[in-house]
């Protein structure tokens, strides 16, 4: 079990300067993210997008943001739990008891929940039966490739992913690329590669197709794909891999008791506390009345929340505005003084 | 006010008038339209506004910019007339506007 004065889950923007407020004023926090990554939506959906909106910064891409909100971070010593969600939220007296998918327990009086649409999640096939097969013959990810040898291996995408693994997976297993449209979004030169293996027949190329359904009791025998003209192909397969990139759930979050409408959560505009004691929302997820989704109100909601935190973690000492222009205490904090 | 007809998957069907210079998304959002989900706020990174434009429609709408179509790869069952509603731009042009949408986003 660990015990810190505040647990982040989120490790986007506004979850990297909350971090970076709450160490200011002297809390300890540990962060938690689905992903595999620091970052967020600015990581993994426009890492290379300008962003002209932060003030003081006139053009930075997401990922230079994160870079820089990484190093902001570099006096202070925090833990990152990275593909990591949170399960479940309890109370336990006056701490919240919290557990991960993968076990790790904390236990802290404030939680804030910086998770902008919720967690990322693979998007997945739209036939219904390819549940059946999850995990088993059809996945979203690929952990071990070695069980490809040898088989027939479907794959479904047009981006990196999918054009990546095809390369691969072509060396060893006999390979079937189905796409909806004939135009690739990878990099010029994996598309090139890919039509030179497709060309070798190598790998066997479908394009303005999509996946129709698959078929197999215990285990997966084929797929049948349609194109865009209705014409049907059964494809006999032992693996089905899809590539469409991730979409975000909220997930656990809509069970833990808060105010949700709308997939965002209610919170005051003083501390950004919602619903529940001790549980506060920032960023993209809280809502109040004037609400914006910048990555600017984010910093000011995190920067607020840390300081409602305060007054859970260190009941009995009085909180005191400092400036980082003048603080012995905070320079101390940032490495700057000894 | 340009109006515009959003018609949900089970055929239930909105027809609500939405300011110029608003998204076909934005319109849809605002008046609690349900099955236009948009999760990323308009910033094409997400493809949950997605929506399927009637034929007669289809080809008088300004044509996709880069990056709607990779968009749309990652949408539920895209099909050739797929738009995300959020590069949809409201005006007297498409005063009339009839969007279909999907089963679900995600």
């Amino acid at each position: 079990m660990i015990k810190t004065d505040a647990l982040i889950i989120g490790a986007g923007p506004t979850g990297l300067f909350t971090a970076h407020q709450l160490k200011l004023i002297g809390l300890n926090c540990e962060v938690v993210d689905n992903l595999d990554k620091i970052g967020g939506q600015c990581i993994e959906l426009y890492p290379d997008k300008p962003i002209y909106d932060i003030p003081a910064v006139p053009e930075c891409t997401g990922e230079e943001l994160t870079n820089n909100l990484i190093n902001q971070l570099k006096p202070f010593d925090i833990k990152f739990h990275l593909s990591e969600r949170v399960e479940e939220v309890k109370k336990n007296n006056e701490n919240w008891q919290i557990k991960t998918n993968k076990g790790t327990e904390f236990s802290t009086p404030n939680i804030i929940i910086a998770g902008g649409v919720g967690s990322f999640e693979p998007r997945k096939f739209s036939p219904k039966e390819c549940e059946n097969f999850e995990n088993k013959s059809l996945f979203y990810s690929i952990k071990d490739k070695s069980i490809f040898k040898g088989k027939t291996v479907s794959i479904f995408g047009g981006g990196d992913s999918a054009l990546d693994w095809a390369i691969e997976l072509s060396k060893d297993s006999k390979i079937n690329l189905i796409h909806r449209r004939d135009e690739f979004r990878g990099a010029q030169a994996t598309v090139d590669k890919m039509n030179e293996l497709a060309k070798s027949s190598k790998i066997n190329l479908f394009t303005k197709y999509q996946l129709k359904s698959v078929n197999g009791k215990e285990i997966l025998e084929s797929i049948d794909i349609e194109h865009d003209n209705k014409e049907i192909k059964n494809l006999k397969s032992d693996y089905v891999l899809g590539f469409f990139g991730l979409i975000m759930q909220l997930g656990p979050i809509a069970n833990w008791g808060l105010n949700i409408d709308k997939k965002t959560i209610s919170v005051d505009t003083e501390k950004f506390e919602t619903n529940q004691k001790g549980i506060y929302a920032v960023g993209d997820i809280c809502t109040y009345p004037g609400k914006l989704k910048l990555i600017l109100s984010g910093f000011h909601e995190g920067a607020l929340a840390a300081r409602a935190c305060f007054k859970l973690a260190r009941p009995n000492e009085k909180y005191r505005f400092e400036f980082t222009t003048t603080s012995t205490n905070l320079l101390k904090r940032l490495g700057k003084k000894e | 006010m340009p109006k515009i007809t959003y018609i949900e998957h089970n055929g239930k069907s909105h027809t609500i008038e939405v300011a110029n210079g608003l998204s076909v998304m934005e319109g849809a959002v605002q008046n609690n339209i349900p099955g236009i989900d948009a999760d990323c706020g308009g910033s094409m990174a997400c493809a949950t506004c997605h929506v399927y434009v009637k034929e007669e429609w289809f080809n008088k709408l300004p044509k996709k910019e880069d990056g709607e179509e990779d968009m749309l790869d990652m949408a539920f069952e895209p099909k050739t007339n797929s738009r995300l509603s959020c590069q949809l731009m409201v005006s007297e042009q498409i005063d009339g506007l009839v969007v279909n949408l999907p089963e679900k986003q995600v």
